[in-house]
């Protein structure tokens, strides 16, 4: 179970023939270990996308689907209906959506960083006695349910609800405003759901950093907010990557959040989807959607998967160029 | 050392994140059902609840999908992660990381309905009974956690000295003693914390749960998400204040021990050292 | 053999094969080991004396270590073979050896006691308890940690978790013990002290040793013979005072201690002595060479074989170099001069400081540095 020497001796590698003793060499427990997870997750993962995918091309027939392969008359007929994908490339509230969605998920990444980073920050300029504490009070929020901490929003924001009735009471307005079910309350739900999400990464990130750099760079004469924009944000870009991540992608296809506290006005890619399968019972149009959501959020991470790659290949080679000197 | 502008940027946020919390669990005890009546104090939403058999049976199915979620995605979780970080070269090693990781950046309404749709086709095509209901939500979370369980395991596994390994095995351990002899206690805290983990996104999760559903079995979350798009129930507000001091005492004990421990090791630690600058002396 | 060792062939040292039996206890036959294209072990062959600690040296990836995997299984050869007491056993897995090592970052399981770490390898084995308890008890003792034994690692000091080390690598009483760099880990003042006790220990158990280390002086205080290694193969193997005052090559002489070498050439060249001209002054060597006139050499002197003088000796023809102190580095029990030579060339010497007010050389001054005609050696390659 350890990449260690395997039990073929280099004499008599390759000689032996039988298939039961080329069974016998086969290194059976490397190949449960990855298999069994692979497995399931190809079966239920993987699979069921592919099913999707022909869906998202069939043409319903009745209950089921017609088939998209035909062999008759010796003829071998190839159908794929593509008529959801015209309609999803063409039609203007489609399009909308998809940017909407895309454009919230980003200004909600964006929002947190914002807050998140000073917040971080300060966690770690606090001593070290106090810092598990305020961890723990970030993470408490992160373990609660977040359909219950939403659900709060909901009380808070309602036009009979609690910040309506301290501002009336506060004679600070006459009549409520209207908060709920606009972009507005939705971004707020947003905000407070992904909030965490981005604070511990960057906190795990910023804690970890030298404080005897920040040292040498006052000792050469720079000044500590200098010092915060020339050192400490570039070194912890890691962080930010991760936590802008962690917030941006999951937040594309946000179903919950837009439900509960969203409005007609406030288009989400997820939400199409479930009316959909839920309201239209359409599923082909359904299952395009999906795969041009899966298109979308693919070709992000494909990219930056290679930055990334890139970055730990320039790394690799600079170090290596190091230990040869 | 935080500074004013930092005190008041970190009362800023933690007010923003417990006061819709504390909000809930204060109107929990109003004794009017509306927002903008304070009824008095009362404990009238409790004693609906554990009257009301619907959520008692929904909370009681939840437990026990979360509850099988979480063990076998500890289990998947840490094949894969051992695959993972031990071996490095294999044939179709991307794409396994490609299918560990997908869970985590693919929405769940997307899980949900391909899962879905997958279990029709398979009903169709075996003609089967229908799969639907508490194994397809089953394992539909499992595919979830995995991936989280997964990363979770995976950090740590990859911090255990490898040579601690080949010393099990120059001492006379077979693979498969090596890990659960040693590997297994080395790694046994992320596993607890993986569980938990795993444990709470199966007990949270709406929206593949929706999907994979059979009418008649419902789950407490997908019960609250039902009631609260019809409006405001102060049930509602019970449950999570229930929740919220459940899972608050469960995170204080967790941090608490974690302190302790690590308080626990450095002491052993500057002790032994000690000792041995003062028998180095000595000697 | 002594005096001409200047002929190294490339494929078996001298004193490395032959013999029989206790003399081939281990034998490795042209072992090799490739990762791609590169070999990290190069066609390596060696045999080993029953109850010898032998030394691997070499700096970073001279390939010490792959060898040292090799043996303990962890790495399979690419061709070549492993010979224990006569079985091969380059095809058997780590487990299956009867050889323990002892790791560089000792690897003591964290999560068992001191005790529970040395019976270990004991349970694996399927020892009786009361055997297992008795020899644990034997281990303990050996190495001096009996009243540790119900403590777990992290509860231990450097020194303490490597004695634990070693006494779980030798419950197992194994054929053959190796050590990977085992005073890597520890700070100097204790290094000194755990290597007198680390030696002891072995030859008192008298099991086989093969140790590897990037550290001279603890090969050479440690190992009955060293083996210097570079770029997968061995460039030399000997005795430590034989690789010290016989070295075979300049990589050799270089690479142990300091040295001075000059290049010259060949001119007179007798069964008894041999003389090289240099550009700084002529050697007389005691020791015949096999070579012809006018042939380049390099002759090799250590700093402490040279004696410094400000005033001119008897005979100046040879084995007598003048030059100015330019640097003197005062260590306490020794000084080391340089002394600028007349080709620009610095001569390293080390003086024993014997008298606590005896004169001083000072920087600056002009001296003759002489030695005898026994501490010089001649190289070819």
């Amino acid at each position: 179970m350890s990449s260690v020497a395997t039990s073929t001796t280099p004499a008599a590698a390759g000689r032996s023939g039988g298939l039961l003793a080329r069974l016998g060499r086969i290194n059976w427990g490397r190949k449960t270990v990855i298999g069994i997870p692979y497995v399931f997750l190809v079966l239920f993962f993987s699979l069921p996308f592919l099913v999707v995918l022909k869906i998202s091309v069939s043409e319903p027939d009745g209950v089921g689907f017609k088939d998209l392969i035909d062999f008759t008359d010796g003829t071998l007929t190839l159908r794929l209906k593509l008529a959801n994908y015209q309609f999803l490339g063409t039609d203007p509230l489609y399009l909308k959506t998809y940017v909407s969605s895309v454009m919230y998920a980003a200004g909600n990444a964006l929002i947190c960083l914002f807050i998140g980073y000073p917040f971080a920050y300060f966690m770690t300029r606090a001593r070290p006695t106090m810092r598990p504490i305020l961890v723990m009070l970030v993470s408490l929020p992160f373990w609660t349910s977040y359909l219950l901490r939403i659900y709060a929003w909901k009380g808070l924001l309602d036009d009979n609800g609690v910040v309506n009735n301290f501002l009336l009471w506060a004679h600070i307005i006459d009549t409520p405003v209207k908060m709920m079910y606009t972009s507005f309350s939705m971004m707020i739900g947003m905000v407070y759901t992904y909030l965490p999400f981005m604070i511990l990464p960057l906190y795990g990130t910023l804690v970890k950093a030298d404080p005897r750099l920040l040292e040498a760079a006052g000792d050469l004469g720079t000044t500590p907010w200098k010092a915060f924009w020339l050192i400490t944000v570039p070194l912890s870009k890691a962080g930010i990557i991760a936590g802008t991540m962690l917030v941006f992608i999951p937040s594309v296809g946000e179903y919950v959040i837009p439900e509960l506290l969203g409005g007609p006005q406030t288009l989400m890619i997820a939400r199409i989807l479930w009316n959909e399968y839920f309201q239209n019972v359409d599923w082909p149009m359904a299952s395009a959607v999906a795969v041009i959501m899966v298109v979308l959020i693919l070709l992000p991470l494909v990219l930056l998967n290679r930055y990334q790659n890139v970055e730990g290949r320039a790394e690799g080679a600079a170090a290596r160029r190091g230990a040869a000197a | 050392m935080i500074g004013r502008v930092g005190k008041v940027w970190l009362w800023a946020g933690y007010a923003f994140l417990y006061i819709p919390i504390l909000t809930l669990v204060v109107y929990s005890f109003n004794d009017s059902n509306l927002l903008s009546v304070w009824g008095g104090v009362s404990l009238r939403w409790y004693y609906a609840l554990v009257a009301d058999e619907q959520i008692q049976s929904a909370v009681w199915t939840s437990l026990k999908i979360a509850f099988f979620s979480a063990s076998t995605a500890i289990i998947l979780g840490t094949l894969a992660a051992f695959a993972i970080s031990r071996y490095k070269r294999f044939a179709g090693r991307t794409t396994f990381l490609a299918h560990i990781n997908a869970p985590l950046v693919v929405p769940e309404v997307i899980t949900g309905l391909s899962l879905l749709l997958f279990f029709v086709a398979c009903e169709n095509f075996f003609g089967g009974a229908s799969l639907r209901g508490m194994l397809a939500i089953w394992i539909g979370h499992t595919s979830i956690c995995t991936a989280y369980a997964t990363v979770v395991i995976q950090a740590r596994l990859s911090e255990v000295d490898r040579s601690v390994e080949e010393a099990a095995m120059d001492l006379g351990c077979r693979p498969f003693q090596v890990f659960y002899l040693i590997i297994l206690p080395s790694i046994v805290q992320s596993l607890a914390s993986a569980w938990l983990l795993t444990f709470t996104i199966s007990l949270d999760d709406v929206v593949s749960t929706q999907f994979l559903m059979m009418p008649g079995t419902t789950t407490l979350p997908v019960l609250i998400f039902a009631r609260a798009r019809l409006g405001l129930d102060p049930m509602i507000n019970a449950v999570a204040t229930i929740t919220v001091i459940l899972v608050g005492t469960g995170v204080a004990i967790a941090s608490l021990l974690l302190v302790r421990q690590e308080r626990l090791r450095a002491e052993a630690q500057a002790a032994a050292y000690r000792e041995g600058v003062l028998a180095a002396q000595a000697g | 053999m002594a005096g001409t060792a200047a002929q190294v062939t490339p494929a078996a040292p001298p004193g490395t094969m032959g013999g029989s039996g206790d003399a081939q206890f281990l034998r490795v036959d042209r072992l090799t080991k490739r990762f791609g294209e590169v070999a990290a072990v190069d066609d390596v062959s060696i045999a080993i004396r029953k109850g010898e600690i032998f030394a691997l040296l070499g700096s970073s990836g001279c390939g010490k270590s792959t060898l040292l995997r090799m043996l303990a299984g962890f790495e399979t050869p690419t061709s070549g073979g492993i010979y224990l007491e006569g079985k091969e056993i380059s095809a058997l897995r780590p487990f299956e050896r009867p050889i323990n090592m002892m790791f560089q970052s000792y690897a003591l399981f964290p999560h068992l006691t001191v005790w529970e770490n040395v019976a270990f390898g004991l349970k694996r084995h399927g020892q009786p308890a009361d055997r297992i308890k008795a020899q644990v008890g034997r281990m303990l003792g050996l190495v001096q940690l009996k009243p540790y034994a119900q403590r777990k690692p992290h509860q231990l000091s450097g020194g303490q978790q490597q004695r634990v080390a070693l006494a779980r690598s030798l419950a197992l009483e194994p054929r053959l013990l190796l050590l990977d760099e085992p005073l890597g880990a520890l700070d100097r003042k204790l290094r000194a002290q755990t290597q007198f006790e680390l030696t002891s220990i072995i030859k008192s158990v008298g099991v086989t040793c093969v140790l590897v280390t990037h550290d001279q002086e603890e090969a050479m205080t440690m190992a009955d013979r060293i083996a210097i290694m570079s770029a997968g193969s061995f460039v030399q193997v000997g005795a430590p005072r034989e690789i010290y005052e016989t070295p075979g090559s300049r990589f050799v002489a270089d690479f142990i201690g300091t040295v001075n070498l000059f290049e010259g050439a060949l001119v007179e060249d007798e069964p008894d002595h041999c003389v090289i001209e240099t550009p700084v002054g002529r050697f007389y060597v005691s020791h015949g060479i096999t070579g012809v006139k006018g042939q380049r050499m390099s002759v090799a002197l250590r700093p402490e074989k040279i004696e410094l003088s400000t005033t001119a000796p008897a005979d100046t023809s040879s084995n007598c170099l003048q030059g100015r102190v330019v640097e003197c580095a005062y260590f306490g029990a020794t000084s080391l001069y340089r002394v600028l030579l007349a080709d620009g060339s610095r001569l390293q010497v080390s003086v024993p400081n014997t008298e606590r007010h005896g004169e001083v050389i000072k920087v600056g001054s002009d001296v003759f540095a002489t030695c005898a005609a026994d501490s010089l050696v001649v190289l070819v390659s």
